[in-house]
């Protein structure tokens, strides 16, 4: 679950810049980004802004190509590149023509070797940077947090990647919603391969089933950046402190669940939940089993289950060695910045270790203040309780 | 002298009656214990966004009959394109909510669960792994209807030659299938791609 870190994404756009930042984003090729994009640029146009276009990839869709006729482009320069001639924005071009927007398609794409910067939305960087607004477009599956978990859902792994940060940095992020429906009608239609593609088109990516799970992940993607935008720009927090607050936020939105398992079975319940909660909040999920003894036959049996599980789940499974719960658990959750404990029931304890020592929950809310502690219920014994068995 | 042990030994069985009193209280309030895992191990593979129902019903009966445990494993595939080992959380939390479901039966019923989810290329290798890392004694599966997610003829001919112990095979059940929330949403689209004209 811990997202890739390429050299790229090392450094995002984090400094302040003088221009407008807009991303066009949508869950597939063909749902009408470049469109859309090239509309309001020519609507800027028509308020009488200065607009060019810095980078445009029609894919020889004419209703796109009629979109840009009367806006000014800026031609693309010529890369060559192992025997091949390459095109590709001209970025030293459009800041020395200097416009007021300048709309740049396919943030995404890696530039030719050679060039200022690997990838286009560290050329967008710069645009930025000279003042100068930019509208942009990527696809939802070029985001690097989601690659895998679209790679999955769809079979196929998009190769250029951006960090997730450019999304969140940019001022607008207006997606292009299409139901794949209408979507599978456009590209039967031939508005967005030509007719000879369109058929491997609807047997590989173009399936109802791959669509809607892109269009779900799309939808939440755009409705998290709402909420991080909403958290640190909330009026009502002031700008005052505007730095601690997006620290806040940041850490808000980064929490990390820890997991408390033994290697039994019943463990599975606490492991479920937590990597639900950790699916909703976005967070990692660490495993943990405290042993005071060597794994016996069985228990190995399930540890490998469990670690099995783990991996399926892009779950850590850590395992420690001590006596005392509570205190290895607090270690572990300092050292790897838990946010959430989950545990289910704790074992019953005699009447004299009742007296002596306060159970595990309160320990470790004692032994660590800020963590919020969850103990998953175990629904084999409300059933058994209510005595609720059924024939099946 | 002796006033003063009466009220001690007096305080102290006060002390040690409150201790035995608590100590029954709690005793009392100790919920029920939960599903013993039983000796035997009866294996019961499913896949995609759906299980039958009736495949179920008989893996639990047959488990409840032998005092075993039932072992759930929800099949994933992983595209060719993709590590082996690569985390799954699409198919993952189609895996949970089914085995969530099968718990709840299970539970109902006294039968203890072990639930599994096992990677493979293809379903044959995900069940290959399967026999690679479980202990069964019996498997319990639902033959597929012709054209719908599930094992066919050829998969019931693959295991019967590859899979140690009974092998249990279910007639098709579309009707009385149950599905994760997210597969219900899921599956009405699909006959659009028909009406558009496709395939």
């Amino acid at each position: 679950m811990e997202p890739r870190r390429t050299a790229e994404s090392e450094s995002p756009i984090t400094e302040r810049r003088a221009g407008r930042y807009k991303i066009f984003l949508g869950m597939a090729a063909g749902v009408g980004k470049t469109y859309r994009m090239l509309q309001e640029g020519q609507a800027e146009a028509e308020a009488g802004r200065d607009v060019v276009i810095g980078y445009l990839e029609p894919h020889d869709r004419p209703e796109t190509i009629a979109q840009a006729d009367d806006l000014e482009l800026v031609p693309r320069r010529h890369v060559r590149y192992r025997e091949t001639e390459l095109e590709e924005m001209d970025l030293p071009a459009v800041l020395r023509r200097g416009p007021e927007l300048c709309l740049i398609d396919e943030l995404a794409h890696t530039n030719a070797p050679g060039l200022e910067h690997a990838k286009r939305y560290q050329d967008i960087e710069d645009v930025l940077k000279a003042g100068i607004d930019v509208f942009s477009t990527v696809n939802v599956q070029h985001l690097e947090s989601l690659n895998d978990q679209i790679a999955e859902v769809t079979g196929t792994r998009v190769r250029e990647t951006v960090p997730d940060a450019v999304l969140g940095t940019a001022d607008e992020v207006v997606l292009l919603d299409l139901t794949p429906e209408s979507l599978i009608e456009r590209l039967i239609a031939g508005k967005i391969y030509p007719q000879d593609r369109v058929q491997a088109a609807l047997n590989n990516f173009f399936t109802i089933e791959n669509l809607a799970a892109l269009r779900e992940v799309s939808l939440r993607q755009v409705a998290e950046e709402v909420e991080h935008k909403r958290v640190i720009s909330d009026p009502r927090l002031g700008s005052r402190d505007e730095g601690l607050i997006e620290t806040a936020a940041a850490q808000a939105i980064h929490d990390r669940l820890l997991a408390l398992v033994t290697p039994t079975p019943r463990s599975q319940r606490v492991v479920r939940r937590a990597w639900r909660s950790a699916q909703r909040l976005g967070g990692e999920l660490d495993l943990l089993w405290v042993s005071d003894h060597e794994p016996r036959e069985d228990e190995r049996e399930q540890l490998d289950a469990l670690r099995r599980l783990a991996s399926v789940l892009g779950a850590h499974l850590l395992i420690e060695h001590g006596d005392d719960v509570a205190a290895t658990a607090a270690r572990v959750a300092e050292d790897r910045g838990t946010t959430y404990i989950l545990m289910g029931r704790p074992k019953p304890r005699s009447a004299m270790r009742r007296l002596l020592q306060p159970a595990l929950p309160f320990r470790l809310l004692s032994l660590l203040p800020g963590v919020d502690l969850r103990i998953v219920a175990d629904r084999t014994r409300r059933v058994a309780n209510n005595e609720t068995r059924e024939e099946p | 002298m002796i006033a003063s042990l009466i009220v001690l030994v007096g305080l102290l069985a006060s002390a040690v009656a409150a201790l035995v009193a608590t100590h029954l209280r709690y005793r009392r309030r100790r919920p029920a214990k939960p599903p013993t895992p039983g000796a035997g191990r009866i294996l019961f593979p499913f896949m995609g966004g759906a299980l039958s129902q009736r495949a179920l019903d008989a893996a639990l009966r047959l488990a409840r009959a032998e005092d075993a445990t039932l072992v759930p494993v929800f099949l994933a595939r992983v595209s060719m394109q993709l590590p082996i080992d690569t985390p799954l959380p699409h198919q993952s939390g189609v895996a949970l909510s089914l085995q969530e479901a099968i718990e709840q039966r299970a539970t109902a019923w006294g039968i203890a669960v072990d639930a599994r989810i096992e990677r493979g290329r293809t379903y044959r290798h995900a069940l290959r792994q399967t026999f690679e890392h479980e202990r069964y004694d019996r498997i319990v599966l639902a033959a597929a209807e012709r054209g719908h997610d599930g094992f066919d003829a050829g998969d019931v001919a693959w295991l019967l030659d590859n899979a140690a112990g009974e092998i249990v095979v279910l007639r098709p059940d579309c009707d009385t299938t149950i599905r994760p929330p997210a597969a219900r949403s899921r599956r009405a689209p699909r006959p659009a791609r028909v009406r558009a004209g496709v395939g």
